[in-house]
């Protein structure tokens, strides 16, 4: 069985693994990282995203064997352990979420798409997080969060530094 | 010292903490000592007898612990429930959980694997070997009602379950030398829910004791019926749903999945956990709407409504599971509408095919039934050359005439059609917006521009114990809440509601803060689970807090009247001179002498010092059954560009004014718009589910079945109207349909209203470019508004 060395969430982790395991049952069924949920199963949903070396992902398409040696983020690596990252405080503020479910990956995919675009307007975010399905919200709120929360991250650059 | 009203704030939600932060409880985290995972094979074909079932060698698969077919279970797992025989002659077969001697839809159970993990458990289905015996399959509701059709269910004789009728007026003199008279054929097509979460159940048995837990909307409904079907005593099975992932009508279902998961447990005395994958789910999660209308509307030539003749083809699907015959029996009361007329007359056959059941999808019933009628609305005002607004105006219930009999035999309550019309209009510049549509035409812009209109109403609050009786609903539509006052002043409230999403634990609280005078953060609820919230009726049906939150409002008062026989004993005064407000206890008169609730409190939890014969305890419960359904309306009105080269249609702009009554949350309340307006903009646009000719769900992935992403749907404009609900002391309608409802007919009716220049007067669900393109180029059949003329009962659109 390969072995992967991967960092997740600041956490180092050495484990052997099937080759077919994919990213996301490695992250919820072996570390126990149970953070990232799943969705389908033809990465159309986008609710397991994770960044992989600062780049969003969808662990449901990814084998863990591909993580080796490399860095990976979940929404339960957001934030510094007792303040929110301004992605969560802006969906708990916009009321950008319902049932949740596709809200760690929402918020992993919209990191990224802030990342490449500080300044998004409603129509980059809204094509930005296409490959995010959410069956709640109809994602205005959504669009709303992310923009409001990138004008908070373009305000205090240290915090979106200290959290990748 | 009075706070702030917490009823009608913007509180952030409490339930978010978790959710944001991945901190949630999904079904799908549990982790138990020992747990196996199941995996079902699943039938590949529509329609087949099963002739063998060799399970042998995928017991020798590494990492197996057991593998059972149908047959195994076949004296223990039952018939899976239906709580709605609509008729006394209902066709009901039974629905093993795990298929035995026939499969009828592409999915139905037929043999599962359990082993140490999910990946052991999928592998060991190839290793399973089943033969089947090819039937026809049954895939065509108007087939499968000829004389001589394949049967789904050869032993039943028929694929006609029920037929259910309703009559009202003098149908026949309505039609009779009618001026105008609206024939037309729709069809609702076939929806899957999609909740985010897929389905997962994970069951666990020490001793005699059972605890199931589930992605379910009705963790108190499923206990029921799962201690009926499998003969586990009530009393030992333990239901929980944890964080729940959306459910829209989903979860509101008794599967086979979680009998078998209860069965495997138990046979096998170790926790058993089962995770659906999506194609797996697309298949066997029940789907909704998928009908077939038949509608005939008389009026006279100024526009007035004299009839409306509704009959419909509803599809069960294979099986009829929990309110499987009763869905589109919901839409009787509902094709009236918001309007006024001397007859109606519902008739409605359930017919069964070999594809997945059908069940309650958000709004159930009446999202058909609304888009029936305002598409029908938008017709006759075309037939009359009159604005479809002004046709609707000469119709609906004016505001000054509620409380109002419907002819389908409701009572509205109370309602404003004319000020949700008002300030819609308004918002979406109608006028404005008619000089565009016509200067378009004018010139024969190949983008040309549509309005589209649903001035709709619902019935919430399911429902009246009595009505759902006289229904033959199997149960009643109570709801139940317990508060209870802590010694420290802290407040934990209990409700039968179950939240998968809807904010019942930010709700709830701002409900009891108001009514106790604690503060906000001094609530907590509770739900979800029957060991701790042993009574309720759960989440569905925009209820929750129609019912659930007038249960609570309820018990509050009952912890207050308690309290002031305390507080009367501490302020030395009578009873009858003591007042409550703001949290404090007064007697009249004399301000200055006040004791907090608080205070009332913890002197009861002391119990020292008492009124005689007082049972220290503040702690009171509430079980409401309403009198009345609830009826929150709107008017939605939709702008749509119909590029008439490419026949894509973009929504320009949406409004939406609702009225659902008192407001306790606005960012639940327009939340919820939200999401209900992109389900049902969904509907119209994008989302089938696709049988072949063989009775293949074709849309089995998210690749295939088109749930529309944040680039797919418009910025909406949501306002609200406030007409408070007469029936409930809290004034409230509820919401959680609404936007579903609505936006359906108003988005095709302005797709078709953007192609009348070409002779188009429907365009078929969903409206795919395609569709709206095949529908210019082959314009629309000519329907017929003349009495007698024949006709008129064609598939519009022109679809291939």
């Amino acid at each position: 069985m390969p072995r992967v060395s991967v960092e997740v969430d600041g956490v180092k982790y050495d484990d052997d693994v099937e080759p077919r395991l994919l990213l996301a049952h490695y992250l919820r069924d072996r570390l126990g990282k149970v953070g990232t949920p799943i969705g389908c199963d033809t990465s159309n949903c986008g609710a397991c995203t994770v960044l992989l070396d600062g780049m969003s992902v969808k662990s449901c398409s990814v084998l863990a064997v591909q993580a080796d040696g490399k860095d990976v983020t979940t929404i339960e690596g957001l934030g510094d352990g007792h303040g929110l990252h301004p992605l969560q405080q802006a969906f708990h503020e916009e009321h950008a979420l319902q049932c949740g479910y596709c809200t760690p990956g929402m918020i992993m995919a919209a990191l990224d798409l802030i990342r490449e675009n500080p300044d998004p307007s409603d129509q980059e975010v809204r094509e930005g997080l296409e490959g995010n399905l959410c069956r709640c919200t109809g994602y205005q709120n959504i669009v709303r969060a992310v923009q409001n929360a990138a004008g908070a991250m373009r305000q205090s650059p240290a915090q979106e530094e200290a959290t990748r | 010292m009075t706070a702030a009203p917490e009823i009608g704030s913007a509180r952030l939600r409490s339930e978010d903490a978790r959710l944001i932060t991945g901190r949630t409880n999904w079904t799908d985290n549990i982790q138990l000592p020992g747990l196996l995972h199941a995996a079902f094979l699943r039938s590949p074909v529509s329609h087949a007898r099963i002739t063998r079932v060799d399970v042998e060698a995928a017991r020798e698969r590494p990492g197996v612990v057991a593998v059972f077919s149908g047959a195994d279970f076949a004296d223990e797992q039952g018939s899976l429930p239906c709580a709605w025989p609509v008729t006394e002659d209902m066709v009901l077969p039974d629905h093993p959980p795990i298929a035995v001697e026939e499969v009828r839809y592409v999915g139905e159970p037929v043999a599962v694997v359990v082993a140490r993990d999910r990946y052991a458990a999928a592998d060991a289905l190839e290793a399973i070997d089943v033969d089947y015996e090819a039937l026809p399959p049954v895939l065509d509701m108007e087939e499968a009602i000829k004389e001589g059709a394949d049967l789904v269910h050869a032993d039943k004789g028929t694929n006609r379950s029920y037929e259910w009728v309703f009559e009202a007026g003098d149908i026949d003199a309505a039609f009779r030398d009618a001026p105008v008279v609206i024939e037309r054929r729709y069809v609702q097509q076939r929806l899957i829910p999609t909740a985010m979460e897929p389905r997962a159940v994970v069951c666990s048995v020490v001793g005699d004791e059972y605890t199931l837990w589930s992605a379910t909307q009705i963790p108190h409904i499923l206990r029921l019926m799962l201690a009926t079907v499998t003969g586990i005593p009530e009393h030992r099975l333990r239901v929980i749903a944890p964080d729940v992932g959306g459910g829209f009508g989903s979860k509101l279902q008794v599967y086979g999945e979680e009998v078998a998961c209860l069965l495997l447990a138990k046979r096998l005395g170790r926790p058993v956990k089962w995770t659906e994958s999506r194609s797996e789910g697309n298949a066997t999660v029940h789907h909704g709407r998928d009908q077939i209308q038949r509608l005939s509307l008389a009026a006279e030539a100024d526009g007035r409504i004299r009839g409306l003749k509704v009959d419909l083809l509803a599809d069960m699907g294979a099986y009829l599971m929990l309110v499987t015959p009763g869905v589109p029996l919901l839409g009787a009361f509902m094709f009236n509408g918001i309007y006024k007329m001397d007859a109606y007359n519902f008739t409605c056959a359930g017919i069964f095919t070999t594809k997945t059941p059908t069940d309650a999808y958000r709004g159930a019933g009446r999202p058909e039934a609304t888009f029936g009628i305002e598409r029908l609305m938008d017709e006759l005002a075309n037939e009359l050359s009159l604005d479809p607004l002004e046709v609707r105006r000469r119709n609906w219930i004016a505001h000054e005439e509620f409380p109002y009999d419907t002819i389908a035999g409701l009572t509205y309550d109370s309602g404003n059609y004319e000020a949700a019309t008002d300030k819609a209009k308004e918002l979406f510049g109608y006028d404005e917006l008619r000089a565009e549509q016509a200067e378009r035409r004018e010139r024969q812009d190949p983008v040309q521009l549509g309005i589209g209109i649903s001035t709709f109403t619902e019935m919430c609050g399911l429902a009246p114990s009595r009505v759902l009786g006289s229904l033959a609903y199997g149960a009643g539509g109570w709801e139940h809440a317990s508060v209870r006052v802590l010694p420290s002043g802290k407040v934990e409230v209990v409700t039968g509601a179950s939240a998968h999403g809807q904010g019942h634990e930010t709700a709830w609280a701002q409900i009891t803060a108001d009514r106790l005078g604690v503060p906000f953060e001094d609530v907590r609820v509770l739900h979800g689970d029957t060991s701790i919230s042993p009574k309720g009726m759960d989440t569905y049906g925009s209820r929750s807090l129609a019912v659930g939150g007038v249960a609570l409002y309820n018990a509050c008062d009952k912890v207050i009247e308690k309290a002031k026989r305390v507080a009367a004993h501490l302020l030395e005064a009578d009873e009858k001179d003591i007042e409550f407000a703001g949290g404090s206890f007064s007697v009249r008169g004399v301000p200055d002498q006040t004791r907090s609730i608080q205070e009332v409190s913890l002197a009861t939890f002391a119990a020292h010092d008492l009124p005689e014969g007082f049972e220290p305890s503040l702690d009171s419960d509430a079980t409401h059954d309403p009198d009345n359904f609830s009826f929150p309306h709107g008017t939605h009105l939709c702008a749509v560009e119909v590029d008439t080269e490419t026949g894509f249609a973009k929504i320009r702009s949406y409004v939406a004014v609702d009225d659902v009554g008192k407001v306790v949350n606005p960012l639940i309340v327009e939340g919820q718009v939200h999401g209900g307006l992109a389900q049902g903009i969904a509907q119209a646009l994008y989302e089938e589910a696709v049988y072949d000719a063989d009775g293949n769900l074709t849309t089995t992935t998210m690749a295939d079945y088109l749930v529309p992403s944040a680039a797919d749907l418009p910025t909406f404009t949501t306002d609200r109207t406030e007409t408070p609900a007469t029936t409930n002391p809290l004034g409230v309608k509820g919401v959680g349909e609404a936007g579903t409802i609505a936006s359906t007919p108003a988005v095709v009716n302005s797709i078709v209203d953007a192609l009348r220049p070409y002779g188009v007067n429907d365009v078929p669900m969903p409206c795919t470019p395609e569709r709206v393109w095949r529908a210019i180029r082959g314009g629309g059949p000519e329907h017929s508004s003349q009495p007698g003329a024949g006709g008129g009962l064609g598939s519009a659109g022109g679809e291939a």
